[in-house]
């Protein structure tokens, strides 16, 4: 964030902010391991996706797509909770090799 | 037409609010002001307002009530006194930072302990740090005719702060009065039917979200953005005043001058003591001393210069708070004065009488030992207790 | 009761790129909850973990109508937003069905917001009240809430050289609820999603006042790895140390019954904060919670029984 912050006399009256500005803050810096999504293993159940505590598991049209990389911590509980057997539908590898 | 009516300083709040008829009252009983939610109660249930009145189970939760109606875009109002007030101190800064504009009735009574119900202004002067734009009122008419008004400084988009009304418990809260009542029609019109808020929580095409969390990097910003709110709201003060002056003949100020023009002596005060003193001033008058009174209306935001102005070509001054603030130097209006007055190059002896304190009365003896004490003013102590037993 | 595929076609209420702990199941409670709502939501967070990792100026997750005011009003705030709703629709401004949700922690519910919840609860005002209950004050560095559970170690009720944690039971805020007499009252959990939905579904559907309790396993200030915190609360209903039960209109339903109840050890092996209890001298203290534990079942069961109609 290079954007200098505004001053008083810019900012909002009141402390109020519009919906969802926090889509812009990165949080995919903080993963030490990340997900990988297989979808040829996903039967689509959207545990990922409902259990997922920084909404970083992608929907449409009632479908899992993949993964936001710009928000996922790496926290595993995706991998945790997929119910695919034997091999999961999500794994967690490093963030780096 | 306007009509004339006998009404305790409660029943002429209520009767403010009755025709104001806000969305929203969240309130909780507490003497002396218990009467003004309780008469407004049963205009609810008389069916005679529209407000959705809110129960709450105590002043913290009363103010929070009113932080989530103002902040849902509703027009809110409330009442306390003393340990309510003092219950809702957490949330006051709160409601000023998020630039909401509430309007409550404080019905001054002394701030515990010992616990005493009767009139003192220390639980109002405990909070003027808050952001709340402070006004009081010497009695059931000007209480009548501020709260009409405070809706609109409250709500000018150039202030958007809450804003508190004052009485004297039980003095002025208790005692009836002839005072004279607008048409509904003529308070609907002044006031306007409605807020007009740019931002609402229910405002669905709009979300937002209103308290975040600030860091050091934006708490500062958005604090300067209330000290600038309550700078302007003097302006603003003046304008509705001036308005409501050509509207319906009576005229406010950020103070009333009683004499002061050519006085040598000057007493300021607020509330009812003021009534009492204008008799004082009379009859120092007929006797030859030249003695005015300044009635301080507006406490928040501070006349510094207009009060430096008036005060500066008299010989002597007695502040007379009816609080104490406990820094060993005075009460907080005296503290206040006198910095406003630093900067004179001439400027009156300055004194302070600290008065009133849970309820005792002050006297025309009492003011007019300070008359006369004023007069050898370069003599006398800097503190003193009004009306204390030694 | 709506599907996951339904749901997954509703308004997301939060971003990604709010500040929580990676495996955070505040933010889990807060989407679960939200997303079973089909009509619009407005939110009031009591200060905590949830309000202030989502709100950092000028960051904010919520994409719903949000205000936080303070730490122990959350439900006398919302009650104010309710009120006003109530007007202007008295007043032909608004014909919408909203939803009107507080979030509080245990912190903010049990203790200091014990209060102002009440007082919301027995007015009947049209909300609801979820607690994100992670048994302790995490946001402010785990510090002891009436709702910790016994003997687990907080930094004010530590382990120590002459006290193993803990000392008192928990409050048992949700029967406290109950006590009002408001429409719905529920106990869910953090790992079934199934659960918690149709918890707030119901509660969406009735207008009056509802809470729902939520144990919300935490990483930071229970010890254990993110990715388990779903796993770790079924393992909490599996052993019956937080049954998921119902109670509408004073009518018992208790929603999991576990055919082979899994001793309490169980459950507390897997958490740094009760490590303590395992050590030797510690087993009477494992005990009583087995037994505490074992009790509180019982009664839950009997008062299922006896309530209905």
């Amino acid at each position: 964030m290079s954007e200098p912050k505004p001053g008083w006399k810019k900012l909002n009256e009141g402390d109020v902010l519009p919906a969802g500005t926090a889509e812009k803050f990165e949080t995919g810096d903080w993963r030490s391991e990340r997900p990988t999504w297989h979808p040829e293993r996903c039967i689509q159940c959207l545990f990922c996706w409902i259990y997922c505590p920084d909404s970083s598991i992608l929907v449409k049209d009632q479908k899992m797509t993949g993964i936001d990389y710009q928000h996922c911590k790496g926290c595993g509980i995706c991998a945790r909770e997929c119910p695919v057997k034997p091999e999961k539908a999500i794994t967690m590898g490093p963030e780096r090799e | 037409m306007a009509k004339i009516v006998a009404k305790t300083g409660n029943e002429a709040m209520a009767e403010a609010m009755r025709q104001i008829n806000p969305d929203v009252v969240a309130a909780y009983p507490i003497t002396p002001a218990t009467e003004i939610v309780m008469i407004f109660a049963q205009f609810v249930a008389d069916g005679l307002v529209d407000t959705q009145y809110v129960a709450v189970e105590s002043e913290h939760s009363a103010m929070s009530a009113c932080v989530g109606a103002s902040a849902a875009g509703g027009r809110v109002m409330t009442g306390t006194s003393s340990q309510g007030l003092a219950l809702m101190y957490e949330i006051l800064p709160i409601a000023a930072a998020l630039r909401l504009p509430i309007v409550m009735c404080d019905v001054n009574r002394a701030i515990s302990g010992p616990i005493n119900i009767h009139c003192d202004h220390s639980d109002t002067m405990a909070a003027r740090d808050f952001g709340w734009i402070q006004i009081f009122s010497e009695n059931s008419q000007e209480a009548y005719d501020s709260l009409l008004q405070a809706i609109r400084i409250a709500e000018d988009p150039r202030v958007h702060l809450p804003t508190m009304i004052m009485t004297d418990g039980f003095i002025i809260s208790h005692c009836l009065d002839k005072i004279e009542i607008l048409e509904d029609a003529e308070v609907k019109d002044f006031v306007g039917k409605e807020r007009k808020s740019a931002v609402s929580l229910l405002d669905l095409n709009k979300p937002v979200s209103i308290g975040s969390l600030d860091l050091q990097d934006y708490y500062f910003e958005h604090r300067l953005q209330v000290a600038q709110a309550m700078k302007d709201s003097k302006k603003v003060i003046l304008e509705i005043a001036e308005e409501f002056g050509k509207k319906f003949g009576r005229k406010y100020g950020l103070f009333e001058e009683y004499k002061t023009a050519d006085a040598e002596y000057i007493i300021v005060a607020l509330g009812s003591t003021c009534g009492t003193a204008k008799m004082v001033v009379d009859e120092m008058r007929d006797g030859g001393i030249k003695a005015g009174l300044l009635k301080i209306r507006v406490f928040r935001p501070f006349p510094a210069e207009e009060i430096s102005q008036v005060l500066s070509k008299a010989k002597a001054v007695a502040v007379l708070d009816r609080s104490d603030s406990w820094s060993a130097q005075g009460g907080q209006v005296f503290t206040e004065i006198r910095s406003a007055l630093f900067d004179l190059k001439a400027k009156p002896r300055l004194i302070n009488y600290i008065y009133g304190l849970g309820g005792r009365e002050i006297t025309l003896d009492h003011l007019r030992s300070v008359y006369s004490a004023l007069q050898k003013a370069e003599s006398q102590p800097l503190v003193q207790y009004l009306g204390v037993r030694e | 009761m709506a599907t996951l595929k339904d749901l997954s076609t509703r308004h997301e209420p939060l971003t990604g790129g709010h500040r929580l702990c990676p495996g955070c199941g505040a933010s889990i409670v807060a989407r679960q909850i939200l997303l079973a709502s089909k009509d619009p939501v407005v939110v009031v967070c009591a200060t905590g973990c949830l309000e202030v990792s989502t709100t950092i100026f000028p960051f904010t997750a919520w994409t719903v109508p949000y205000l936080h005011n303070a730490f122990e009003n959350a439900a006398a705030t919302l009650s104010g937003v309710e009120a006003c709703y109530q007007a202007f629709k008295k007043q032909g401004k608004i014909d919408k069905q909203i939803q009107f949700v507080a979030f509080g922690g245990d912190g903010g519910t049990y203790d200091i917001g014990l209060q102002s919840l009440s007082g919301a609860m027995e007015r009947g005002h049209d909300l609801l009240y979820v607690c994100y209950n992670n048994e302790a004050y995490m946001n402010t560095g785990v510090q002891r809430s009436g709702a910790t559970p016994k003997g687990a170690n907080t930094s004010t009720e530590p382990v120590g050289k002459v006290k193993q944690g803990k000392v008192e039971w928990r409050k048992d805020l949700t029967e406290i609820m109950v006590a009002h007499g408001i429409p719905y009252v529920a106990q869910s959990v953090v790992g079934n999603w199934a659960d918690l939905t149709r918890k707030a579904e119901k509660a969406f559907s009735i207008r009056g006042p509802k809470f729902i309790n939520v144990l919300q396993p935490c990483r930071l200030g229970w010890g254990y790895k993110p990715e388990d915190t779903c796993v770790l609360g079924r393992l909490a209903v599996e052993t019956c140390f937080w049954p998921i039960y119902e109670v509408e209109n004073g009518v018992y339903k208790i929603n999991s019954k576990p055919k082979e109840k899994k001793p309490v050890v169980e459950y507390l092996k897997t958490q740094d904060r009760f490590r303590h209890l395992f050590k030797p001298g510690n087993e009477h203290l494992l005990e009583e919670i087995q037994k505490g534990t074992d009790e509180r079942w019982e009664k839950l069961l009997a008062k299922e029984g006896g309530s209905k109609a």
